[in-house]
């Protein structure tokens, strides 16, 4: 579609009062790209993703979404947004509106998508993650994994050319996380860009072209998966993966 | 009756003669019996019971002042003054209120002197007294002869008054109910491209007026027993037909007529509260378990 990388990320500093969390973050996402953000908590990778869509201003460098600088003064943040989906780890579903109106809510206000086409939009999505029947209900009435899916879906209804997923299965119970990131495959599979924060390594090392280690707001190795996972060059990384193999996790 | 059973835990747990069980209905009815019949008695004991029962609750006079009679207004036909100052009142409240309180949470320096003004109003009108704005009102706006806005009938300075004062407790509880809507959920909306105005119309607001339809219900018991202050600006209102008929018949029945009237109408508004209270309660219950 263009030439452009889907994300790039220059510079990016950001801090709450005293507290530093992005320390100088450059990154950048190719389309169809999927690549994982690891790391411990508190290392900075949701505030990534908080930057990212500027839900979280920062305090200096660029973001630039398809070629386009989200973070100048003249550009309308809130129509470079509908192109990027995010998905939290808390779902954050609307709990007034019901699955439908979730999901068709901002193609209608936002796109101004007439309620007929978006309504049908959102039944071939729901229909494909498996939620057709659960389409009037109200989010409360759902399990954790029905409630992330639709969070999923109504961000794919805006039909966005980057996805950023921050750790979207770590409210999750055990046993319905494989549902999730069957929905992230089953993604990636049709060529999704895919910014991704994750705390599940075998998962990562799965789905990713890219592995990013971030350590303390800044990103301090980054390659493809086979090398990160198995001959990681920094000391840290080691540390940290050492400390994941140890726990089970990978 | 389930004895000795777990508490089945459906709607009316908790309330009414289920959740008492038999002997509880017994000892509640006998317990009622005893606390009114003891303030009957005091009541009856008193020296002046006879002046009270005859000044205060004489049939004739009651029926009397209720219906009206040659020369003297009906209490109940004033009282529909009342309805109509409460309900003209309400609706402009539920709306000013609500843009004082949008006004309020406004971010950004443009924006300072509108919160400012916002913060002002509240404050003030939180602070004077509900009657001494009315004299303001309908003594100093008639002054200014400010074309039509001097020369509207008293009632409509009652009513700008109430609006007044209400509005700025109203702003209040919409801000409590904006404030507890949790952040994450405008971020939610932000995230998907809608605008700081769309969020707060289609994601914050629904919710936070949801969860304070209690409390506002709360102001408009108090509101309605309010009208009657508006009979300082000469409008005969029930309170005001009660006192014309109690100084020329030497009888105060008809201010128990009005007393009841404001009763009446307040309790259906208050149990209908109690009922929301009550929902929400066991809303929350369900989530916290789902």
């Amino acid at each position: 579609m263009n030439e452009h990388p889907a994300l790039l990320l220059e510079g990016v500093y950001k801090s709450f009062g005293e507290n530093e969390v992005l320390k100088g973050i450059d990154l950048m996402v190719e389309p169809h790209e999927v690549v994982c953000l690891i790391g411990a908590s508190g290392s900075g990778k949701s505030t990534l993703l908080k930057c990212v869509n500027l839900v979280e201003p920062i305090d200096s460098g660029r973001v630039v979404v398809e070629g386009e600088e989200i973070t100048a003064q003249s550009v309308d943040a809130n129509r470079i947004r509908r192109r990027i989906g995010i998905v939290y780890q808390s779902f954050n579903l609307f709990p007034h509106m019901t699955v439908l109106r979730n999901v068709t809510l901002a193609p209608r206000e936002a796109l101004g998508t007439n309620r007929a086409e978006a309504e049908k939009n959102a039944g071939d999505l729901l229909e494909r993650f498996g939620l057709l029947d659960k389409r009037d209900e109200y989010p409360d009435r759902l399990s954790g994994g029905q409630q992330q899916r639709v969070a999923i879906v109504r961000a794919l209804a805006m039909r966005p050319h980057l996805m950023l997923l921050d750790e979207v299965t770590s409210a999750l119970d055990p046993e319905l996380v494989a549902e999730i990131l069957a929905v992230i495959r089953e993604l990636a599979r049709e060529g999704m860009t895919m910014l991704i924060a994750t705390h599940e390594m075998g998962f990562a090392r799965d789905i990713a072209d890219r592995i990013c280690f971030l350590e303390a707001g800044r990103i301090l190795e980054q390659g493809p998966p086979e090398s990160i996972f198995t001959a990681p060059e920094h000391p840290r990384t080691r540390q940290f993966l050492g400390r994941i193999i140890e726990a089970g996790r990978l | 009756m389930a004895e000795g059973g777990p508490a089945a835990p459906g709607p009316s747990a908790g309330r009414g003669s289920r959740a008492l069980g038999n002997r509880g209905v017994l000892v509640s009815s006998a317990s009622t019996v005893l606390f009114f019949a003891m303030i009957a008695v005091v009541v009856a004991l008193a020296p002046g019971s006879g002046v009270v029962a005859e000044r205060f609750f004489d049939p004739s006079h009651l029926w009397q002042s209720l219906v009206g009679s040659e020369g003297l207004p009906s209490v109940l036909g004033a009282f529909w003054l009342n309805v109509q100052i409460f309900m003209f009142s309400e609706v402009f409240i539920l709306i000013l209120a609500l843009v004082i309180a949008v006004v309020r949470g406004i971010p950004g320096p443009v924006f300072f002197p509108f919160r400012l003004v916002a913060v002002a109003y509240t404050d003030l009108f939180r602070g004077v007294p509900l009657i001494l704005v009315l004299y303001m009102i309908g003594f100093g706006v008639p002054g200014l002869d400010l074309g039509f806005i001097s020369y509207l009938p008293d009632v409509a300075y009652g009513v700008i008054s109430l609006v007044l004062v209400y509005s700025a407790y109203v702003a209040e509880v919409y801000r409590a109910g904006i404030e507890s809507v949790h952040e994450s959920q405008n971020v939610a909306a932000r995230s998907l491209g809608l605008t700081r105005w769309q969020s707060l119309r289609f994601v914050v607001l629904p919710q936070a007026i949801r969860r304070v339809i209690p409390p506002l219900l709360n102001d408009f018991i108090g509101l309605q027993k309010d009208t009657a202050l508006v009979s300082v600006l000469g409008s005969i209102e029930a309170a005001r037909a009660a006192q014309i008929y109690g100084a020329s018949e030497f009888n105060y029945a008809s201010y128990v007529v009005a007393a009841l009237l404001f009763v009446l109408i307040t309790i259906p508004l208050a149990r209908f509260t109690d009922r929301l209270i009550a929902r929400d309660k066991r809303r929350r219950e369900a989530g916290a378990l789902a």
